[in-house]
């Protein structure tokens, strides 16, 4: 296993910046996710470790080899890098055969016929598709599909996978599917691995690191719980989590000793030692954080139902008052009706709070 | 929000490290390597070669001693150009060419345009009767040469005026025909029209298929009435191919060479085309070249016109048929006789034609046409020198199979190296798309377009009969008429190169390239056999436009280097009408059946990919 490193890389197209500048280490074995919306820089970051793309500037590390340093004058091309890549089109050649897409590396890279033999077989035993060996891509379906080019990766070896939203084609169901297969996958081959994608669920459920970008930056690098609990900044806050983060505009009061945060007619409790350079607050609740009671209790606000949006497991309710509106999300499937009233209590100890100048979470 | 930013540091650009770095940048982008390969042979091939025709036209040449004792070769000179523009030849020179040139174009034009157009109305939006067998009919004068129909022309109306045998109308009527019916301008325009209309033809008939009728009948809604609809809904829909099937008929009819010799030589009837080979065979290069650049101006001209009338964006789109619904006009009572008409226009372009030039092959004596007296001599017969000057019948004749091996060779050489400089160019063009290699790459592929053929010849005669850098001197080889149908045949095969080269998907190229899988070999796995369906018709376009090329190479061609159309015009120039007729049909025969051979081939779909040139 070995580890993947970037260091002050910065990549642009002209005079568009995709990549302004990113260090990032990704331990040996580690699964790692990149995530962001489109056009973040995510996929070029990609790219750039897969060697597709030449960046401005910076060094890049695969194992303990500088395969790109602008400085001094390396550089690695894709076909010597030995790595896995999966795209989010798959990238089967229609004119080959399953098979023939799985050995066509491993032929040009002079392997002993047993050897192919038994590395093709492996790959369509640990994918189920040995059935479908001489099949050509254009008749198999597209989970079929995408499991040839993992199957093509199993069999290549390579010390690094990166895969590139390689589910996103795929229909909801067979995602869910095809997102533990790809987490065995990881295990079994013990391949340090890069993922990217706008999927906050996949970047959550798959990865030992997530890095969200934006604009070419990255926002916060950190474990899928930090990345949901401890938002380092309000983008990752907002762009993580669905339904999505409340946010509530407010001044800090004090009121004897104790430190509250207000906001129209919502007010909790709040750390006293978070001084805001200028007046206000942002502060951040999830929506399965603010409890719900259809009776009313002392000390808890009151606020009208305007949807109801039961999912199933779950139901996502919009409520107001006056001043503020918010989302909340019971578990259960809950019938009621727009207009009827309910009691919120905010979870004081898992709100976050950011300076709404520099956007940046007070805590940390 | 502030983060770090990196400060873009780079080595001096002439360290050690930097030219290192860049070295092995090159290296890992073949797109470049290959554009600039393409794109330094492409210079040498179409660019320098104007450059020198430039340069001669506008210096004393070794042959101009003739005329001015005194000069000196390698100077400047304006002899040249006073001589065609100003001197006392000038009118026979440049003015009465042009003039021919022109009107014979514009008519031609006109009349190719509006027949091709009408038939691409009847056929694609009518109810008419036949319109498969119709449609693979009307395109075969496409297949043919252009002066098939001079030479049948030829057999039935020559009269007394130049010697030699006169033709059937002479022998039936016992009238000699007159004159203007014979030679010069009238029987150039209608055997011109009858050959041209097919690419207004194959160019509407694709611009048609791709209007659809829910247009019209939207306009309809809104209360159009027929006319209303025609004039403001499908004709301006239709001006982008309207406008290049002018444009581009136009520049052929003024580079075309066949027909205005054939008719118009014989009484010093002289077009642009047939003055430029006048010239250079009367070793007044210098006077050719002037006007092989007129001639490119003009075509420079015209295209640039028709480009800022319509925007050159869409005058170039290749339209292709997309199958939607298209609603049958109904002729009502009009559609036997529509269908009659159709037919009857077949038959005299192109059975007629055929069945006059077999009756020419058979007959014993030029001139003499009984049913009694016909023969398969000129077919088959041993030599017999009281037939054709001793000439052997073509099976026997050392001199005509050997231009039919050359003619098969010429085909089947352009046809394969066109399609490897069309693949490279689409690589390199659609792989750099954005940078400026591409983008020059792209337009000087598409260079020769504005050549008309024999000012490309007359260029390539100019460069290539002295040694030109490590080039021998090619003049009389076979390698210049291949190498001159290589590049004109470019704007056409790059297209087809760029546009196989964007149906195959990047990440196709690139997970091969992850894979470790190195350049050539990927070249070779996965985009060669990739492309090869698109670049079919491309490389089927080439070799049958190779086949049946004059205009191009007429100035190239000499004994040891001669095809079969050469040969067809030296033995017309000789009288040996049996002979003519009989090679003609033997190089129509050969290019329909190889269509058919390869359409059959290669899924049916040969004949489309003529719709794109």
């Amino acid at each position: 296993m070995e580890k993947i490193e970037l260091t002050g890389m910065r990549k642009s197209y002209g005079k568009e910046v995709a990549v302004r500048h990113l260090d990032l280490t990704i331990e040996p074995g580690a699964f790692l996710t990149i995530l962001g919306p489109s056009g973040c820089g995510k996929t070029t970051t990609l790219r750039v470790i897969a060697g597709l793309e030449e960046p401005d500037t910076g060094i890049i590390q695969l194992g303990d080899k500088i395969v790109f340093s602008r400085d001094d004058g390396i550089i690695v091309p894709p076909e010597h890098r030995n790595l896995g890549l999966i795209f989010q089109s798959y990238a089967l050649w229609p004119h080959m055969t399953v098979e023939r897409n799985i050995t066509l590396a491993l032929k040009e890279q002079k392997l002993s016929a047993s050897e192919i033999e038994q590395r093709l077989e492996n790959a369509l035993e640990m994918v189920q598709l040995d059935a479908y060996r001489y099949r050509y891509p254009s008749e198999l379906s597209g989970g079929q599909q995408q499991r040839v080019a993992v199957a093509r990766l199993i069999a290549l070896r390579s010390r690094f996978l990166l895969m590139d939203e390689p589910l996103s084609n795929l229909d909801a169901k067979l995602r869910t599917e095809m997102r533990t297969e790809l987490k065995h996958l990881h295990r079994d081959l013990e391949a340090t691995t890069v993922y990217v994608t706008h999927d906050q669920i996949e970047a959550l459920t798959l990865s030992d690191i997530v890095v969200v970008m934006n604009e070419g930056l990255v926002m916060q690098h950190g474990t899928p719980y930090d990345i949901y609990h401890h938002p380092s900044n309000l983008f990752v806050a907002e762009f993580i989590g669905d339904p999505r983060m409340n946010t509530f505009t407010g001044t800090p009061k004090n009121d004897g000793g104790q430190a509250m945060f207000e906001c129209g007619d919502l007010s909790f409790a709040m750390p006293g030692d978070l001084q805001p350079k200028t007046g206000n607050l942002i502060a951040t609740i999830r929506p399965e954080n603010i409890n719900v009671s259809k009776t009313e209790r002392e000390g808890w606000l009151k606020v009208a139902l305007e949807s109801v949006q039961p999912t199933g497991a779950s139901t996502i309710l919009q409520a107001c008052t006056e001043h503020i509106s918010m989302t909340l999300l019971q578990p259960g499937f809950i019938q009621m009706d727009v207009g009827d009233f309910l009691w919120i209590d905010v979870d004081t100890s898992t709100v976050n709070f950011f300076d709404p100048d520099t956007e940046q979470n007070l805590k940390s | 929000m502030s983060f770090p930013q990196t400060e873009l540091k780079k080595p001096p650009v002439f360290s050690g490290r930097n030219l290192y770095y860049h070295f092995y940048r090159i290296r890992t982008k073949p797109e470049l390597i290959l554009g600039v390969l393409c794109l330094s042979v492409l210079a040498v091939l179409v660019m320098v070669p104007l450059f020198e025709i430039i340069y001669d036209a506008l210096t004393f040449q070794e042959y101009d001693k003739a005329y001015q004792k005194d000069g000196v070769v390698g100077e400047f000179t304006w002899l040249h150009l006073k001589r065609v523009f100003t001197g006392p030849l000038s009118n026979a020179l440049f003015f009465k060419p042009l003039m021919n040139s022109l009107a014979i174009g514009a008519f031609v034009t006109f009349f190719g345009v509006s027949i091709g157009s009408g038939l691409a109305w009847l056929l694609v939006r009518t109810n008419i009767r036949f319109k498969g067998v119709f449609g693979s009919l009307v395109v075969i004068p496409y297949m043919m040469p252009s002066w098939v129909l001079a030479l049948a022309w030829l057999s039935v109306f020559k009269n007394d005026r130049i010697g030699g045998s006169e033709g059937m109308f002479t022998y039936m009527f016992g009238i000699q025909p007159p004159d203007w019916m014979s030679y010069g301008f009238v029987p150039i325009v209608i055997c011109l029209t009858m050959h041209y209309y097919a690419y207004g033809y194959l160019l509407m008939s694709g611009a048609l298929a791709t209007v659809d009728s829910e247009l019209e009948e939207a306009g309809a809604i809104c209360g159009m009435n027929r006319r209303q609809r025609l004039w403001r809904i499908t004709l301006p829909l239709l001006m982008p191919a309207l406008g290049s099937a002018v444009v581009l008929t136009f520049i052929r009819i003024l580079g075309t060479f066949g027909t205005p010799a054939l008719l118009g030589l014989p009484v010093r009837f002289f077009t642009f085309s047939t003055q430029i080979y006048a010239s250079i065979n009367a070793r007044n290069s210098g006077d050719a070249y002037v006007l092989a650049l007129v001639l490119i101006f003009m075509a420079i001209t015209f295209i640039w016109i028709n480009s800022r009338v319509i925007g050159i964006r869409k005058s170039f789109v290749t339209l292709t048929g997309k199958g939607f619904r298209q609603r049958e006009i109904e002729l009502g009572v009009w559609r036997w006789p529509a269908t009659i008409g159709v037919a009857v226009f077949i038959v005299c372009i192109v059975i007629l034609p055929m069945l006059i030039l077999l009756w020419e092959s058979l007959i014993i004596t030029p001139g003499s046409y009984t049913l009694e007296g016909l023969t398969t001599h000129f077919w088959f017969g041993e030599s017999d020198p009281n037939l054709a000057y001793g000439e052997p019948g073509v099976i026997h004749s050392t001199g005509i199979m050997t231009a039919l091996w050359n003619t098969i060779q010429l085909g089947v050489s352009a046809a394969v190296l066109n399609g490897m400089f069309g693949l490279m160019i689409g690589y390199a063009a659609v792989r750099g798309r954005g940078t400026l290699l591409a983008k020059w790459l792209e337009g000087i592929a598409f260079a020769p377009y504005i050549f008309p053929s024999i000012a490309l010849g007359a260029i390539y005669i100019g460069m290539f009969s002295t040694p030109f850098g490590p080039m021998p001197a090619l003049y009389d080889t076979f390698a210049i008429l291949v190498l001159i149908t290589v590049v004109k045949n470019l704007p056409f095969t790059s297209r087809t190169g760029i546009a196989a080269m964007l149906q195959i998907d990047k990440s196709l190229e690139e997970t091969a390239r992850v894979q470790g899988i190195g350049w050539f070999r990927r070249m070779a796995k996965i985009i060669i056999p990739m492309s090869t369906s698109g670049l079919i018709s491309g490389m089927l376009l080439t070799f049958i436009t190779t086949m049946r090329e004059l205009s191009l190479i007429i100035l190239l061609l000499s004994p040891s280097n001669m095809v079969l159309s050469g040969l067809i015009f030296s033995y017309n120039e000789q009288d040996m009408s049996q002979h003519s007729g009989a090679v003609t049909l033997l190089l129509v025969v050969i290019i329909v059946s190889i269509n058919f051979l390869v359409q059959f081939l290669s899924g049916g779909k040969g004949l489309s990919g003529l719709k794109n040139s």
